[in-house]
């Protein structure tokens, strides 16, 4: 009897975790599915190399491409290294304000993007004059995703094993042979999932951006000149151009396959990596 | 076997391999005691074997002698004498590891390839040209038995190789810097019967050639290598050296202590004073 009980209280477990499964795959489906319908109209290959033109309600999405790309690659190129750095510094000090630094870290990474957007706003379009701009928006980012990044690459650098830290130091490998050649190495799988997280939640940003790099829909020339990312684009077409729907989703399976090519070039990079 | 320096004699890197003295050394962690007050001499290109039950401090005094207790919150007495150098004194640790190489419990190969785990101490250490490099490569790969199974694969991952393959890779990593004393934290413990086998056949091998200090709970191994035998026991204030001898300690002459004279003979014994003790070093 109370085998059998036990029996069906797996099979209910079962049953309850496939169908939270399939439910979660349904729902995804289903949006994928809904955005490509409604996109249908909008899709097609000269989204990536024409302007947009009508407020977006024809044309491509050129400009905001390169606006995104740009604002993206100066968050990231300020956030990877500052990151990676502050991280090694964090996993290295044995000191009590490591702990204040951390507690702080999650503040940040806890504060409203919106927020953010404001102190980016005052901090480097007004005090450092660099006004409504990419390098605005780009160095705002980096402040948002800063926080994820070293977190993470903490994790990724204490994930070494102790063992061979140890083992690198009865060698008398330096601090630096020891963090380049086998800690950092270790790391790699965490480093690359902070960067993954990091453009995903960057190509997501709405709320910092419009504060920081404004909603024009021009080609940037300079960093500093404003900028629409696509996060950005969708929520102007999609709120405040009427007819704008078809072109926001096009946008928006636009933005969801970058982030699919991002994901699965950094599976591919780690790889290679491993293998090597 | 391979000599693997110049010479019959035991030649290090300055000169002949000497002797480590350890004058009223102790390790504690916090307000524990690991082991304390160990006078020993270790005598040059011998063989010497520190047993004693798991908790004693055996390991804790193994890595007081290459100052691998710095990396954690230790506080260490006394003082180690390589030849006539304090290696506790001397300021720099780096100079003191290039001189005193070790081998762990656990295999501990670097997720590099098995060439990059020899090459990248040997880098470190200003081992130039590449095909010197190179050249002591193959040597101590050889030494340790290892070229052989390894020559086709040398820029395989370390760790695709087996546990016993892999402790041999880290005792030709070790050998490779030509280190003058040899420190061996339970090497053969955590492998297979054959793998062990291999790995004493090794030691015995580099008899003469280095001065070895083997820390083992096997009783049947110190016997079978030592020149030296030590015993460290448990006490209420940390371990404590009970008795130093030879491969036959305590079986002939009795030591004063009843309990670690059992110990010695293989017999069952309750060991007192260890649950304070026992603290693993954790390195």
């Amino acid at each position: 009897m109370r085998k059998l009980d036990l029996m069906l209280r797996d099979q209910a477990l079962l049953g309850v975790a496939l169908v939270s499964t399939l439910a979660l795959i349904g729902a995804s489906t289903w949006l994928v599915i809904d955005l490509l319908v409604t996109a249908w109209p909008r899709l097609g290959w000269h989204l990536l190399w024409q302007a947009p033109a009508r407020a977006g309600r024809a044309g491509g999405l050129s400009s905001i491409l390169v606006a995104t790309g740009a604002i993206v690659a100066i968050g990231l190129l300020l956030a990877a290294p500052l990151g990676i750095a502050a991280a090694v510094a964090l996993s290295e000090a044995r000191s009590r304000w490591a702990d204040v630094v951390r507690t702080s870290l999650d503040l940040l990474a806890g504060a409203p993007s919106i927020v953010l957007g404001l102190v980016g706003l005052l901090l480097f379009g007004d005090l450092l004059g660099l006004g409504y701009s990419l390098a605005t928006g780009g160095l705002t980012l980096a402040l948002m995703v800063l926080p994820l990044v070293i977190r993470f690459a903490e994790v990724g650098i204490r994930s070494a094993p102790a063992e061979q830290r140890a083992a690198a130091a009865a060698l008398a490998l330096s601090r630096w042979t020891t963090l380049r050649r086998i800690v950092l190495p270790a790391a790699l799988p965490s480093l690359a999932a902070a960067i993954t997280l990091s453009i995903g939640r960057a190509l997501a940003e709405t709320a910092a951006l419009v504060f920081t790099a404004g909603g024009s829909d021009r080609m940037p020339t300079s960093w500093a000149d404003p900028g629409r990312t696509l996060a950005v684009h969708i929520y102007d077409v999609a709120l405040n151009v009427a007819g704008g729907d078809a072109s926001a989703a096009a946008a928006a399976v636009v933005l969801l396959a970058i982030l699919l090519v991002v994901q699965v070039a950094l599976i591919v990079c780690l790889r290679c990596g491993r293998s090597r | 076997m391979t000599v693997l320096r110049a010479g019959a004699t035991c030649a290090g890197a300055s000169g002949t391999c000497a002797e480590l003295r350890l004058e009223g050394l102790g390790l504690a962690y916090g307000a524990r005691w690991a082991f304390r007050g160990v006078d020993l001499i270790v005598p040059a290109c011998r063989i010497s074997v520190l047993v004693g039950p798991s908790g004693c401090g055996k390991s804790s005094l193994l890595s007081t002698l290459n100052r691998l207790d710095e990396l954690q919150d230790a506080r260490c007495e006394g003082r180690v004498l390589l030849g006539k150098q304090d290696i506790r004194a001397e300021p720099d640790p780096v100079l003191v590891r290039r001189r005193i190489g070790m081998i762990f419990q656990r295999p501990t190969p670097f997720p590099l390839s098995v060439r990059a785990n020899i090459e990248v101490p040997l880098c470190e250490h200003g081992v130039r040209p590449a095909h010197a490099r190179e050249e002591r490569i193959e040597t101590t790969l050889r030494a340790v038995g290892l070229w052989d199974e390894v020559r086709d694969r040398l820029d395989a991952p370390a760790q695709q190789l087996s546990g016993g393959q892999q402790q041999r890779l880290c005792l030709a990593r070790a050998l490779a810097l030509q280190p003058e004393v040899l420190l061996l934290d339970e090497p053969c413990s955590a492998l297979d019967l054959r793998a062990a086998g291999h790995i004493e056949d090794l030691i015995l091998s580099l008899r003469g050639f280095y001065t070895i200090v083997l820390v083992t709970h096997d009783l049947a191994q110190a016997r079978r290598v030592a020149d030296r035998l030590a015993l460290l026991w448990p006490g209420a204030d940390g371990g404590r050296l009970v008795g130093v001898g030879g491969a036959d300690l305590g079986l002939a002459e009795p030591l004063p202590d009843a309990s670690a004279t059992a110990y010695l003979r293989g017999e069952r014994v309750a060991v007192a004073g260890l649950a304070r003790t026992a603290m693993k070093s954790g390195v």
